[in-house]
């Protein structure tokens, strides 16, 4: 039925450089108008160096590489930590591993470890995703 | 510090209705090209009743409140120093457009760490369409440097 086993790696997703652009549109898109994303002033004068990502677009970018690996209602459940600060022009990377297989409530569940990662390597992201095979 | 008898606090619980306008904006805003989030008929034909939310639109549902992230007035937060720590989602039922959803949300635990230099927040939400169903769950990890 599936050939989805340990090890088995997500297709990776490469987003393009984070502009200003992109957080003024994920601000109105998303409703999170909160200025420390998209307000430079605001931004300086709480101690950041600049505008910064949303955590929650990283995360969307996430669950991207999940809906572009097996259909959304598949997925049960998707957890992330914010490990790092997403920057201006970072460009990030989104991957993923099935790290183990169960069985739960009658499913075959896939456990994967999913991150992203910015253009030094650095996680900006580290989190799981159980998803139905 | 944080006020930690605020624990078990809960918000005026609300309901939003899921419109598609609004899921093409965030297609577009996420680089989202699959028109599975943008054309109701490519939602159906994929056995949907209309376009259904992306995993992270759940958290977008929240931001429809009358007042934005009230757990930032109810605990004297500061926007400017405060982070998103961590977030999960669980989800028991599809949320498409046309629903109508009920978000609650309860302040579930407050602490610090690092002798008080870092405050902790966790809020859990629930998300019931207008069948009654629990379509999903989350847990939202706020952090406040001080």
């Amino acid at each position: 039925m599936t050939d989805i086993t340990v090890g088995t790696e997500i297709p990776p997703l490469t987003l393009p450089p984070i502009s200003r652009y992109t957080l003024a549109l994920f601000a109105g898109a998303s409703g999170d108008h909160n200025p420390i994303h998209i307000d430079s002033d605001f931004a300086k004068a709480s101690g950041m160096p600049d505008v910064f990502a949303h955590g929650m677009l990283s995360m969307a970018y996430l669950a991207r590489l999940l809906t572009g690996w097996k259909a959304q209602s598949s997925i049960r459940k998707f957890s992330t930590r914010f490990a790092t600060i997403t920057q201006l022009q970072d460009v990030v990377t989104c991957s993923g591993t099935v790290v183990e297989i169960i069985e739960a409530q009658g499913e075959t569940l896939a456990r994967c470890e999913i991150k992203i990662n910015n253009q030094n390597g650095v996680s900006t992201l580290v989190g799981e995703a159980t998803v139905a095979l | 510090m944080l006020d930690k008898s605020k624990i078990g606090h809960q918000f005026d619980s609300f309901t939003t209705l899921v419109e598609l306008g609004k899921l093409r904006f965030f297609a577009k805003a996420t680089g989202e090209t699959n028109p599975l989030y943008s054309n109701t008929e490519v939602a159906q034909a994929a056995g949907y009743a209309a376009v259904p939310i992306p995993p992270t639109y759940v958290f977008s549902l929240d931001l429809d409140s009358e007042e934005l992230m009230p757990v930032v007035s109810v605990l004297g937060l500061d926007v400017g120093r405060v982070l998103h720590g961590a977030q999960e989602f669980e989800y028991f039922a599809p949320i498409c457009v046309g629903d109508e959803i009920t978000v609650t949300s309860t302040i579930k635990d407050i602490y610090d760490k690092k002798n008080g230099a870092l405050d902790f927040v966790i809020l859990e939400n629930t998300y019931t369409n207008q069948q009654g169903v629990l379509a999903a769950t989350t847990t939202s990890t706020l952090v406040q440097r001080n």
